[in-house]
This record gives structure tokens, C-alpha cells and sequence, in this order.
């Protein structure tokens, strides 16, 4: 014979199957589809709307379903739609664990939006754990405002997915893409930021000559990016907040690939001169002088620093078809890479130091792989045939690249397990390029 | 080049010389008043040629020269039937030596952006160096590479890549 508490686990149990059914079915229809490989079961959770104490005027921002997206599209969460809540409490004080538990879900989000000023917000949340009945975290935003509020609701988002995981959150981060879109008889390129999510899409540059390899600064407030304005590639750096350029690289021919040292101060750069001999160099950004670090005759292209600062990891064909090398930042001897398959290239590492992140022809397919830098396992993440431009995220975590549907690119992110993968709504026309920005520094 | 010159030269100085006595040509072979010879056979022999010859031929001053130069999967070498193509490029820009070009590198869309940078830049160095060993200045060449980024058909069948694998010319003055 059950006793009380068994039929109650039991209940529960088939309550949880159905909710994640559900679930499941929810988000197969869904326009998001995530689309969840192998073991990964994402967790039910769930985010009550908040509560508004500001009087008359609405809410700024629904902060509670920014948080609820966050949380589904990292993938390892499952938030229960408003309707299954059997109640709605904006305080901790009136959470029902009872009611929660049956609900199935694994943690609760309450929270409200505080008005404290004609445009100025607190943002108040606390996250519990149903099953333990315990509070895991207790936090407010203050100062926030309606022009970054959707920033707090992700700053919220970040502290909960990390509570959860152990895993530092990446919502507050920003991503940098190129698009591409036929106007007239040509086309029209633009360098775009917004958030990781897709929103808050801001145009950073626009030109009818490609624009190329935008790269964040290791600050994240200013991009390099590669324009072929005139009909020749040179290199800029700008500052995204005051929207200020300024030329780096004007060599002849090739000036191409920047990507930013650790300390922010020196790029390394491809130059191919007159001969057009691509080849691998630092430039100091302050005093724009050039050290030349590979002279093989092959391209050498597409470095990339180690996050300690101490090697520079590219593409070169010196061996036939494009592998990854690496070479000493102070030059030296370069030592290959890669030896798995005949095509890897544009290499980027995570910010941890742990794995190599490449497009790797796989089959006859461009795909982006990571690996694992201790082993030298090679795992396979994407499924496309022209994948490409694979980014780490800061929390080494997550990777976003560029694949392609119905002929456009378009931006897809993949856990560095391979098993979480989606894809991400941004940008008009052609999409390309995506580069993941580190973690915002604050002062 | 100075073969093909010669080349030139002589068809043309055959189609002037052709161009100026043809009026006083008597276009009737058959007409055995007009020869002098008692050799039936041999004078109908001679009166069933074109007594001028001569060949069809493309002015490198006057037509419009091709300015796109293709090239196979993963190569950068001039195809043997491009070769006459550069060629007469190279002969215009030693003729005007005021002259300067730019060359267009392209790559197809396979792999990745910056290393079909790479790939594209390969491809107009090929032609730079078939121009100068012609005796193009190397001060009347540019070249850029675009890569993919600037495809000439849009779409990702093996008849787009091949369109897109290429060499522009282009004037620059």
C-alpha cells in the first residue's frame, strides 16, 4: 500500500512526464525550434510574471519573459507556460513549494519591477529551489532605467542560469554580424551589434564594399573590422559608443583577419603585399608598427591569440590544403595543429584555453568542430554543409557560427558539448560572421 | 606576344590588300575569255581558289576584350585557352604603357572567408605574373582579392562556384 507521501512522489512524477511532454511538443511547433540532441534533458523551471509597483503607467518591460527566453534558449531549461501556474506570487514570502512541486518544476523565478523614479527602476527577484523549499538566490538591480532595463532583465538572467549551472550566464553579452543585402544593382554590407539574443540591433557600419572579420576588442567596446571601401582592403578599429574609426592597416594588397592581443594592445593582421604573399603579423596599435612573424610562401592567414597571450594560432596551406599551425607571439617556429581531415581552418580558441574551435570539412562538408586541446579530440558540432566563422562565447560554453537556410546565412549556436543547438533570429538578408563579445567590464 | 603581333600585322596587311583590289576582280572563274591559258585543268585549278585567303580575326585595339578569366576547383592556374586572353591584355598594356589595371581575385563560397581571401589573391597573382612576364610594368597593376564576397552568381551549385572562381580586369584609367 502507497502511503500519502509515495502517492504524492508518484503524482508528481507523472505530472513532470506530462509537463515535458508538453514541453517537448510546445517546442517542436515553436518558430525558435531548439533542437536538443542526446542526453541533454533540459530542466523545468519556472518564471512567474513579475509584479509591478509603479503606479499607473505600465511596466517598462515585461522583465520576467525576457528572463523565461534566456533561460529556454541556453537549452538545459524547460520554463512551464503562465497557464500551468497554479499561482503567481511576486514575493518569496508567497511562494506554495507544495504547489510547485506538483507542478513539477525544479526552481521558481519570483520577482517584481519597483519604480524609485521618474525613470528609474529596481529591479527585485529571488530564485528557489522547489524541492529543497530553500531560497537560492535573493537580488536587486537598482538604477536600472527604460533604456537598459532589458540589460537588468538579462543581468537577472545570468546570475539565476549561474546559480543554477555553475555555469557563468552569457545573456548580458553582445554579438557583432555581418549582413549582406542586394540593393539595386549591388549590394549593401552592414556591420551589426545587438544583443546575444538577437535584439537591440544597432548598425555600427554600412558600406556597398564588403565589410569583413569584425573582431571585439578584449574591453568589448570597439570592433575591427576589415572594409574593402574603394575597391581595397584596409583594416579600422571603432569605437562603438562615439562611432569614431580610425584606419590601422592601408598596406597594398591584402590587409586582412585582425584579431585583438589579450592586453587590447596589438592586432595580429594579414598582410599580402605587392606579390600578394599572405603572411602573419603583429601590429602595435599605438605606434602602427608591424612585426612580421611567418614568411612561408603558402597563405598563412586567420590568426588568433591564445588567451594567455603567449601563441597565435592560424591558417596555413604550407602542407597542401588549409590546417591550423601555431607559432610563439614573439615568432619562431611554427607547429602544426590539426592533422584530422584535409580542410581546417579559421581557427578560434575558447577563452579558457581548452579547445580549438575550426571549420573542418567533414565529408565534403564545411562544419564547424571543436578540439579538445589537452586529448586532441575532434568533435563535429555542426550539421550544415557551408558552415562557418565559429566564435566562442566568453563562458567557453556555448560557440555561435554562421550556417546557411535557403541560401542565406543565417546564425546558429551549439553548446561546446554539441548537444544543445539553435538557431538564433537576428539580421536581414545574408547573415555572416558572427563574433561572440567577452563579458562586459564594469567600472 | 610579338609572334602574335607578327600574326596580326600580316592579316591585316592580307584583308587591306584584299579590301583595295577587290573591285577590279573578276568574280566569274568560269569565264575563260578572262584567262589566258590553253591548261583547262589547270586554269580552272587555279581560278576555284580565293585568290586572297585569309582568316577571321579580333582587333586587341578596337573589340571588346574579355575581362573575366575563370579557373578550376582549387587552382590558380590560367587555363591553356585563357592564356591568348591575358595575352592581348598584356599587349594593350605594353602598347599604353599609361595604362593600369586592376585585378580582381574571387573566390567560391566553399570554406572559409579569410582564407578565400587568400585563395582569390593567389588567383590574380597568377595573372600578374602572366602580364609581367609579358612585359606589363608592375607599377600599371593593382591587385585585390575579394574572395567570396563578392560572387558573380548567387547560387551554390557547381555552376555557380565555377562562375564565381575568377579574375576581373578592370581599367582602372
Amino acid at each position: 500500500m502507497l502511503t500519502r507521501f509515495d502517492e504524492v512522489d508518484v503524482l508528481k512524477t507523472i505530472a513532470r512526464t506530462l509537463i515535458i511532454l508538453t514541453l517537448l511538443s510546445a517546442q517542436a511547433m515553436a518558430e525558435l525550434v531548439i533542437d536538443v540532441q542526446g542526453v541533454s534533458q533540459p530542466t523545468p523551471v519556472a518564471v512567474v510574471p513579475f509584479g509591478w509597483e509603479g503606479g499607473s503607467a505600465a511596466m517598462p518591460l515585461d522583465v520576467a519573459s525576457v528572463i523565461q527566453a534566456d533561460l529556454k534558449r541556453s537549452g538545459r531549461f524547460a520554463p512551464i507556460d503562465e497557464s500551468k501556474m497554479l499561482q503567481k506570487p511576486t514575493d518569496g514570502a508567497d511562494v506554495d513549494f507544495q504547489d510547485w512541486g506538483f507542478v513539477g518544476v525544479e526552481a521558481i523565478v519570483v520577482g517584481k519591477v519597483i519604480q524609485t523614479g521618474e525613470n528609474a527602476y529596481t529591479v527585485r527577484f529571488q530564485l528557489f529551489d522547489t524541492f529543497r523549499r530553500k531560497q537560492l538566490l535573493g537580488f536587486q538591480i537598482e538604477k536600472a532605467t527604460r533604456g537598459n532595463i532589458r540589460g537588468a532583465a538579462h543581468r537577472a538572467a545570468d546570475m539565476i542560469y549561474e546559480k543554477l549551472t555553475g555555469i557563468k550566464g552569457v545573456f548580458g553579452t553582445k554579438v557583432a554580424y555581418i549582413t549582406a543585402q542586394q540593393q539595386g544593382k549591388g549590394r549593401l554590407y552592414t556591420l551589426i551589434v545587438s544583443d546575444q539574443d538577437g535584439e537591440n540591433e544597432h548598425t555600427i557600419m554600412e558600406s556597398r564594399d564588403p565589410i569583413m572579420s569584425p573582431a571585439w576588442s578584449p574591453d568589448s567596446r570597439q570592433l575591427a573590422y576589415v572594409s574593402f571601401e574603394g575597391n581595397k582592403s584596409s583594416i579600422f578599429i571603432q569605437t562603438l559608443r562615439s562611432g569614431n574609426r580610425f584606419q590601422v592597416s592601408n598596406k597594398p594588397g591584402i590587409n586582412g583577419a585582425p584579431s585583438f592581443s589579450p592586453d587590447g594592445r596589438k592586432l595580429v593582421i594579414t598582410l599580402g603585399g605587392v606579390d600578394g604573399n599572405p603572411d602573419i603579423y603583429v601590429l602595435d596599435i599605438t605606434s602602427r608598427q608591424t612585426k612580421r612573424l611567418t614568411t612561408h610562401r603558402a597563405i598563412d592567414t586567420e590568426g588568433t591569440w591564445s588567451p594567455d597571450g603567449r601563441y597565435i594560432y592560424f591558417t596555413s596551406d604550407r602542407s597542401g590544403g588549409p590546417q591550423v599551425y601555431r607559432i610563439s607571439a614573439n615568432g619562431g617556429t611554427p607547429e602544426r595543429i590539426t592533422f584530422e581531415g584535409s580542410y581546417n581552418a579559421r581557427p578560434r580558441l575558447s577563452p579558457d584555453g581548452k579547445k580549438l574551435a575550426m571549420v573542418h570539412n567533414d565529408r565534403g562538408n564545411y562544419r564547424i568542430a571543436a578540439m579538445d586541446l589537452e586529448n586532441k579530440n575532434l568533435l563535429v558540432l555542426s550539421t550544415g554543409q557551408q558552415d562557418e566563422s565559429p566564435s566562442f562565447a566568453p563562458n567557453s560554453d556555448i560557440l555561435i557560427y554562421a550556417t546557411r537556410q535557403r541560401g542565406d546565412g543565417v546564425l546558429e549556436t551549439v553548446s561546446a558539448d554539441g548537444l544543445i543547438r539553435q538557431k538564433m533570429e537576428s539580421g536581414q538578408g545574408d547573415v555572416r560572421e558572427p563574433v561572440w563579445s567577452p563579458f562586459p567590464r564594469f567600472q | 606576344m610579338s609572334y602574335l603581333k607578327m600574326f596580326t600585322v600580316a592579316v591585316l596587311g592580307a584583308l587591306l590588300i584584299g579590301c583595295s583590289s577587290a573591285p577590279i576582280a573578276d568574280p566569274d572563274p568560269t569565264d575563260t575569255t578572262y584567262g589566258g591559258t590553253d591548261d583547262a585543268s589547270s586554269t580552272s585549278g587555279m581560278n576555284s581558289d580565293d585568290p586572297y585567303g585569309g582568316s577571321e580575326f579580333e582587333d586587341p585595339n578596337a573589340g571588346e576584350l574579355g575581362t573575366v578569366i575563370y579557373f578550376d576547383f582549387d587552382s590558380s592556374e590560367v587555363r591553356p585557352e585563357d592564356q591568348d586572353l591575358v595575352a592581348r591584355h598584356a599587349m594593350q598594356l605594353t602598347d599604353k604603357s599609361f595604362f593600369n589595371v586592376r585585378l580582381e581575385g574571387h573566390a567560391d563560397e566553399r570554406g572559409s572567408r579569410e582564407y578565400n581571401i587568400g585563395l582569390g589573391e593567389r588567383r590574380a597573382q597568377a595573372v600578374r605574373q602572366m602580364l609581367m612576364i609579358q612585359g606589363v610594368g608592375a607599377a600599371q597593376i593593382q591587385t585585390v582579392s575579394f574572395g567570396e564576397e563578392r560572387p558573380e552568381s548567387m547560387g551554390s551549385s557547381e555552376s555557380d562556384y565555377a562562375q564565381n572562381r575568377r579574375v576581373e580586369i578592370t581599367y582602372t584609367n
